[in-house]
């Protein structure tokens, strides 16, 4: 079809939005809250199998002997399928040993029980608190970085040294559904997979080249996904093993892990600890100097602890030396977890620059503003510190460091900061408009529980005049035109890209089909309020649906892609977000609660205001749970994960996270700055930018510095449970 | 899960014939909160289940002259929302309250809180209730026991979860208790025991009897209970004081005051309540027998804040009645 490329992509201007920037309920909000939604747990296929995992128990141990014979002689049990055989060296609890297949779950369970495994159980590493006791073979150098001259400037007597340890545990994502997978083989080298991933339109090529079969011949499914965080990129062992012996039983096959497995096997964020020391000058009260050693640990294979997060965001100090360590331990292996790296970088960064405003007797609020020209972006950061400060009540309820009052209760405020790139990810879309009206637009794109198909019938609306209900969203299949996998906040810049462009494409060909019956030329058309319109003479218009009539047999295909090197960019990267807590802590019990969280976030231009919000909130929401609550207890004698379960890998509830206020920035924004300058940035004009990540990263330093704040001294590391607080207040703090 | 008979009997007699001699052999069902996923985990199987939930009388609150009667199967929802219990036991009331999942205390029930078996993590990961590793070691002592007892007793370092428990000890109530040889009373205070081997108990309950109720002497004591939880989600306590005080004015006649979830059982903390006997009710007494509640505690390794926040929550028990 002949593009004509009369009309403009570009989002249209603030006053002419009707959808774009406002708040619009999910599209889908009823379907998920009815149960109408199928998720992969959901999907259950006549004649289907289920898989279950035997999991090592021991955190290192070596397979002596594996008899799988009581288990093959249960019946119903149709296959068992060892995953890793005698002589295998298992480096961590929960690793998978062996599959079992069979006609339900609990047969399944029945085969895994009756398999008998002998190990010879090996040496452990489960504990890297301590960087000097971490064996030498386990502890692999990360990186130096050198900047300036740090002895020179520590040793200058205009300048006040603050060192400290701070923390930030392994934990993992802890997804509402767990990870798994039906297969269910439609011919000989024909497979259908419904299965919980990030990645619809990646899954099926990672699959072809473990089955040998054309990728094209694989069709992956997830309409609604309950939570991946980064977890969930790759068909994984069981999604391969699942097919394997689907077409081998020539069965469907599911196989959903257990909470258990999920928590010890399917990911984990690695952990960061540091030792820091910081030079302030006297006088300006800015920080010259930055010295850093930094370790975590990543799992079997080491890695994930990042030299250059460290310090964060306040890249710009003068004179720095860091070095870095990364630790292999017999933990669970790590995967991204939202925005990689950069919950370590804010947890180890942030406490640092507070505790020395502390140590100058500086308003922290203050001081943060008074460094921000060592960060990338002084600017939004000044607007977004002075907002927040005025929606935490910053001047009414700030106190220096401790003095917070006699009683028990206590109360105090904190503050963090960060960024997050958010790039577009590539993304292509079909609009379809069919004679009789109706709308849908596909693209190979999945919705974590964002709002992405809210965001792609918005888009389509917006360009169509129509209203986002109207849409029909096919997206969750990779049989639409493939979009990129959703993860690092890419999604929204991608897929509303593409998607706009594919809206404007159609609408292009419809008004050519329509011009001829109004008498006018296509480029004198609008799209707007169900109607399509002529601008050069205003009482000349037909509704949507009539204009639908000229289209003919065939449905107008409307086409778009992100990247689109021949169209100007849609969406670009770059941002920063500030948040504030104010937290109440029981000095007698060492119990926290979070009264107020303030988060402050630029995203670009905003699709849907509500569903943003929303991703706020979550983000909040998951960093308060990693600030108060997450983390994976090991056992020092056996090496196991000891809380493989959520009743002791603790969430907060509803009733633990406060009040929480998610204020974004949109359109212009004018501000004056401490020293008068009035600084404006118009936050919509980069385009659309994601928002996954951003609003997890500040919380655990936010919460961390509102405790010391509170009760007058630093508590080392996350969480911030009792008994760290207790030991904190009794002058027992430490890393562990 | 291992297969299993299931019966549902409409008698007390009925369901105690039916269940066997060893605990292998069968196992009480009222709300299963605990029990089913302790069979999911596969660290109980017993061969059949007796569903005690259709037997007629066992699930109501009843006022019988100086005595309220709490049926085996009252929910925790009911004693939560009962105004008998509320107005002469608000330390019920609260212990109720701090179970703060709505789905628990809809299932769970009253004789269930007291018979759950420990949270520990070694229990519950299949190293027994002692804890022990392949050598017959204790794992907690050398191990990760920020949760644990801060009053082990012998070779049993868990801390016995149930929520009702130490108010029930502190109320004086009793256990109505159905076996083969017919019924017998047992103080709360006595229900529990130390295991001697991961094959015994930590009850003072045979595999054939069945608690069927709860009977508490309504005579006018003051109580309260605190629980310090850290989450307002579904959370262990990490100590909890209950106290039942019989008042003349300020003084104190009399007092019981019990500690929860610091160690295998709830313990009376006899040496606070020799502080509060015969004393005034007042900020100096209530510290002085926050600290004697705590005397004598052996923390372990890595739960001394534990010995804090008992002390603590005595102090703020106490306070609530001053």
């Amino acid at each position: 079809m002949l593009k004509a490329d009369f009309l403009k992509t570009a989002w249209p201007e603030p006053g002419k939005r009707i959808w774009i920037g406002k708040e619009v309920n999910r599209i889908d909000g009823v379907a998920k809250a009815s149960g109408r939604a199928k998720y992969t747990y959901d999907i259950n296929r006549p004649n289907m199998l289920w898989g279950k995992f035997l999991i090592c128990p021991h955190a290192h141990a070596r397979i002596k002997r594996i008899d799988t014979s009581q288990a093959e002689a249960i019946p119903g049990v149709r296959k068992v399928e060892i995953v890793q055989g005698e002589g295998s060296e298992i480096v961590f609890h929960g690793d998978e040993i062996a599959l079992v297949v069979a006609d339900s779950e609990e047969l399944a369970v029945d085969g895994v029980r009756a398999i008998k495994v002998e190990y010879e159980v090996l040496d452990h590493v489960v504990d890297e608190t301590n960087l000097d006791q971490i064996p030498r073979g386990n502890r692999r150098p990360g990186g130096r970085r050198r900047t300036g001259n740090v002895d020179e400037a520590f040793a200058s007597p205009e300048v006040v040294t603050i060192e400290g340890q701070y923390g930030i545990p392994m934990i993992t994502h802890c997804c509402l559904e767990s990870h798994g997978v039906v297969a269910e083989w439609t011919g000989d080298d024909e497979l259908t997979v419904w299965i919980s991933t990030q990645n619809v339109s990646g899954i099926s090529g990672q699959l072809a080249n473990a089955l040998k079969i054309p990728a094209g011949n694989i069709r992956t499914i997830c309409h609604f996904i309950g939570g991946g965080f980064g977890s969930k990129f790759g068909p994984d062992r069981w999604g391969i093993l699942a097919a394997k012996i689907a077409r081998e039983l020539n069965r469907p096959v599911k196989i959903m892990l257990d909470r258990d497995h999920e928590l010890l096997s399917a990911g984990t964020r690695p952990s960061g600890f540091a030792r820091v020391k910081l030079g302030v000058d006297r006088k300006t009260k800015k920080v010259v100097a930055w010295e850093s050693t930094l370790w975590g640990t990543g799992g079997p294979g080491g890695g994930g602890t990042s030299i250059s997060v460290t310090p964060y965001i306040f890249t710009r100090i003068p004179n720095q030396r860091r070095e870095a360590y990364n630790v292999r331990a017999n933990v669970g292996p790590r995967r991204a977890w939202r925005a990689p790296n950069h919950p370590q970088g804010a947890a180890l960064t942030m406490t640092a620059l507070a505790d020395a405003a502390a140590a100058l007797g500086v308003d922290e609020l203050q001081f943060f503003l008074n460094n921000v020209d060592l960060t990338d972006r002084p600017d939004v950061y000044t607007q977004e510190l002075l907002i927040a400060a005025d929606l935490i009540e910053w001047r009414k309820h700030w106190h220096p460091r401790g003095e917070s009052g006699s009683g028990p209760l206590v109360e105090g405020l904190g503050i963090s900061m960060h960024t997050w790139g958010g790039r577009p990810h590539n993304s292509q879309a079909l609009v379809h408009i069919y004679p009789d009206g109706s709308v849908d637009v596909q693209l190979g794109s999945q919705d974590l529980g964002t709002g992405t198909r809210t965001v792609i019938a918005i888009v389509v609306a917006e360009t169509l005049g129509l209203k986002p209900e109207q849409i029909t969203v096919q997206i969750g299949d990779s049989r639409y035109p493939p979009s990129g996998a959703s993860g690092g906040s890419t999604t929204v810049g991608g897929v509303s890209s593409s998607t706009r462009r594919a809206a404007v494409d159609a609408l292009e060909q419809l008004f050519e089909k329509v011009a001829p019956s109004l008498g006018v030329e296509p480029t004198d058309l609008v799209a707007r309020n169900g109607r399509i319109l002529s601008k050069s003479k205003p009482d000349l218009s037909v509704s949507w649906k009539r204009a639908c009539r000229t289209i003919g047999m065939e449905p107008i295909t409307g086409q778009g892609r992100q990247p689109d090197p021949e169209d100007q960019p849609l969406a670009s990267q770059g941002v920063g977000g500030v948040q504030m807590a104010h937290v109440v802590v029981d000095k007698d019990t060492g119990v926290v609660r979070i009264k107020r969280f303030v988060a402050v976030q630029d995203c670009g231009l905003i699709i849907d205001l509500k569903t943003a919000k929303s991703q706020v909130y979550g983000g909040v929401i998951m960093g308060i749970a990693y600030a108060l609550y997450e983390e994976c207890v090991h056992d020092p004698i056996t090496g196991r994960r000891l809380n493989p379960n959520m009743e002791f890998y603790k969430l907060p509830g509803i009733g633990d996270v406060g009040e929480i206020i998610a204020h974004m920035m949109v359109g212009k924004v004018t501000v004056t700055a401490p020293d008068g300058r009035k600084i404006t940035i118009d936050y919509d004009e980069p385009g659309v930018i994601g928002l996954g990540e951003p609003p997890v990263i500040s919380p655990g330093a936010a919460i961390s510095n509102a405790v010391a704040n509170a009760i007058g001294v630093r508590v080392p590391r996350l969480p911030l449970t009792p008994d760290r607080v207790l030991a904190a207040l009794a002058g027992k703090g430490g890393l562990a | 899960m291992n297969a299993f008979e299931y019966a549902s009997p409409q008698t007390v007699q009925e369901a105690v014939e039916l269940l066997g001699p060893g605990w292998q052999d069968s196992a009480v069902l009222a709300g299963g909160t605990d029990l089913l996923s302790l069979m999911k985990d596969g660290i109980v199987s017993p061969r059949r289940l007796v569903n005690i939930k259709r037997i007629r009388g066992l699930d109501r609150i009843e006022l019988i002259g100086d005595v309220v009667r709490i049926g085996a199967t009252v929910t925790l929802e009911q004693l939560l929302r009962d105004a008998t219990i509320a107005a002469r036991f608000p330390s019920l009331t609260q212990a109720a309250a701090g179970v703060t999942s709505p789905q628990i205390r809809n299932m769970g029930t009253v004789a269930g809180d007291l018979c759950q078996r420990p949270r520990c993590w070694y229990f519950r990961a299949g190293f027994g209730i002692l804890a022990t590793g392949p050598d017959g070691e204790p794992l907690v002592p050398a191990g990760d026991n920020r949760y644990h007892a801060i009053f082990p007793e012998g070779q049993a370092y868990y801390v016995h979860p149930s929520s009702l428990a130490p108010a029930l000890i502190a109320l004086e109530a009793t256990v109505e208790i159905h076996g083969p040889q017919g019924t017998r009373e047992l103080p709360v205070e006595e229900l529990y025991r130390i295991p001697g081997s991961n094959n015994e108990r930590e009850l003072n309950l045979g595999p054939r009897e069945i608690i069927t109720a709860i009977t508490i002497p309504a005579n006018g004591v003051k109580n309260a209970t605190y629980e310090v939880r850290q989450r307002q989600l579904l959370d262990w306590p990490l100590a909890t004081a209950s106290v039942a005080l019989r008042l003349s004015g300020r003084k104190v006649v009399s007092a019981r005051v019990v500690l929860g979830h610091v160690g295998p059982r709830p313990r009376r903390a006899t040496g606070a309540e020799a502080v509060l006997n015969g004393a005034e009710l007042n900020e100096q007494r209530i510290e002085a027998a926050a600290r004697a509640a705590v005397q004598g505690a052996r923390p372990l390794s890595r739960n001394g804040y534990k010995v804090q926040l008992a002390q603590v929550a005595v102090k703020r028990a106490l306070a609530s009645l001053a």
